[in-house]
């Protein structure tokens, strides 16, 4: 990988795939992948809730793999691909949680989706257990887990009713 | 929202990250080996550490191997928590790793960054210390190999400008019965209140210890207790948790009389599960 371009002390110009994309944008090494993409990039669909690593209201897609943007730095994401909720506005996960209604005031709603889309990409065929652990990486205020659950499970049936057909 | 700026460096091998530790040392700019990032990220946006630049050492391939070399196995420090789960070559450690944070969480925790962390926890070194496992520090002065228990005394102790390349575990441990308990005041995730790492050699219970004391720990005299036979296992779980090295933590996740009373227990399953 090449070195980053440095502008002044602690600022850099980076550049990564965003929902398919390839974007430049400058950025403090201190600022958090979170940070970047709300402030420098507008796509504020990745929400700030904890910002400690423990709500995963902003969970993204770093090459696929679900990861809390709030505790990456948005250095670390240069040349890699980035996928945000707003890349996943036509995904099955999306529409299947709008039609289970899985949501209440919706602010967590973001991270759960990508959260699945994630977890359906890598263990396609994940048991109750495995969905369960995964979804543990997500907090919901007001506790739509039931309908949360729901969705999921129809999401994953859908799947394999595909895969089998 | 970071409020400190720090300086980002990505190096591509040992001596890189070794040099730009020695040159950002030498001009005073506090520098700090970055992995995950995760408790850099935390401590940082609190104010608690000032750091001038941090050096990720994520993309050196050594600390990123997951591998058998003859009859050891060898995992790279920046291997994540999930992928040491996922790929499973040790399943106490895999277990281990599996209680620290959440799913989403351990995708950018390290082996490394846990057991280096400053919160009390670190929980992945407890299968090292029961496997005698070692450390491969590279620094200044080159590359070394120690055994965890001379470098792993309640924290890590590295000299200035070391960090943790790998860790080596023979084949021999990885497949000996054993058991883990992670138990947390409510729910699935967060953290523990006792986590009791166990296995058993040469008929020997081994057992390890996170979350009792505010430093995770293994302990020969716990271990003299948990082997003798002479007593019986509520004797024996009774007489170890007098012998713990420091006094038990009190605090939000639980008071001290509630984790003594939650670590008898526990020992006592581990007891009855390993057959000691
Ligand atoms: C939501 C959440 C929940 C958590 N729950 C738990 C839990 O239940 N149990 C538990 O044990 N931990 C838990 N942790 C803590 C986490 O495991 C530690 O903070 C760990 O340090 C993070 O690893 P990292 O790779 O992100 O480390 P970093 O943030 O990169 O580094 C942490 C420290 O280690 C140093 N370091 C990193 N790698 C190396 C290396 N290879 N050699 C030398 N020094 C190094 C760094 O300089 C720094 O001082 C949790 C963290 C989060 C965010
Ligand atoms: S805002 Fe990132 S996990 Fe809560
Ligand atoms: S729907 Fe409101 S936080 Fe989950």
């Amino acid at each position: 990988m090449p070195p980053i371009e440095l502008f002044d002390s602690a600022t850099y110009s980076i550049q990564f795939q965003v929902n398919s994309e390839w974007r430049k944008v400058r950025v403090r090494a201190a600022d958090t992948l979170l940070d970047a993409l709300r402030e420098g990039l507008g796509l504020t669909g990745s929400k700030s809730g904890c910002d400690n690593g423990d709500c995963g209201t902003c969970t993204i897609l770093v090459n696929g793999l679900p990861i809390k943007s709030c505790i990456m730095l948005a250095v670390e994401a240069d040349g890699q691909q980035i996928t945000t909720i707003e890349g996943l506005a036509n995904s099955p996960v999306l529409q299947t949680f709008a039609e289970k209604q899985a949501f209440q005031c919706g602010y967590c709603t973001p991270g759960f989706i990508v959260n699945c889309h994630g977890l359906l990409n890598i263990h396609p065929d994940a048991n109750e257990e495995t969905i369960r652990i995964w979804l543990e990486s997500n907090i919901c205020r007001c506790t739509s887990y039931e309908e949360i659950r729901e969705a999921v499970k129809s999401v994953f049936a859908a799947h394999s009713a595909d895969g089998a057909s | 929202m970071i409020p400190i700026d720090f300086e980002y460096y990505r190096p591509a091998s040992i001596s890189e990250a070794v040099e730009s530790f020695q040159y950002l040392n030498k001009r005073k700019k506090n520098p700090m080996y970055y992995a995950g990032g995760t408790e850099i990220i935390t401590w940082a946006r609190t104010n608690a550490i000032h750091p001038g630049a941090v050096i990720d050492i994520k993309l050196i391939p050594e600390c990123n191997v997951m591998d058998f070399a003859e009859n050891t196995l060898v995992i790279g420090s920046c291997v994540t928590l999930s992928a040491l789960s996922m790929v499973n070559p040790f399943p106490l450690l895999s277990e281990s790793a599996t209680g620290a944070a959440d799913q989403t969480a351990r995708n950018k925790i390290t082996l490394g960054g846990n057991i280096c962390g400053r919160i009390h926890f670190r929980e992945a070194v407890l299968p090292l210390l029961l496997a005698d496992s070692r450390m491969v520090i590279a620094g200044q002065q080159g590359i070394r190999g120690v055994p965890v228990h001379d470098v792993f005394l309640e924290q890590m102790r590295l000299a200035e400008g070391e960090f943790i390349v790998q860790v080596i575990t023979d084949r021999e441990y990885l497949s000996l019965p054993f058991v883990h308990f992670k138990r947390r005041q409510i729910g699935n995730v967060g953290y523990p209140l006792v986590t009791l790492a166990a296995l058993k050699k040469d008929n020997q219970v081994r057992a390890a210890f996170s979350g009792v004391c505010a430093f995770p720990f293994r302990s020969l005299e716990i271990e003299q207790v948990l082997n003798d036979k002479a007593l019986t296992p509520t004797e024996r779980a009774e007489q170890a948790i007098d012998k713990l090295p420091a006094p038990v933590l009190n605090d939000t996740e639980g008071s001290a009389g509630y984790r003594k009373f939650v670590l008898k227990q526990t020992i006592f399953e581990a007891l009855s599960k390993l057959g000691g």
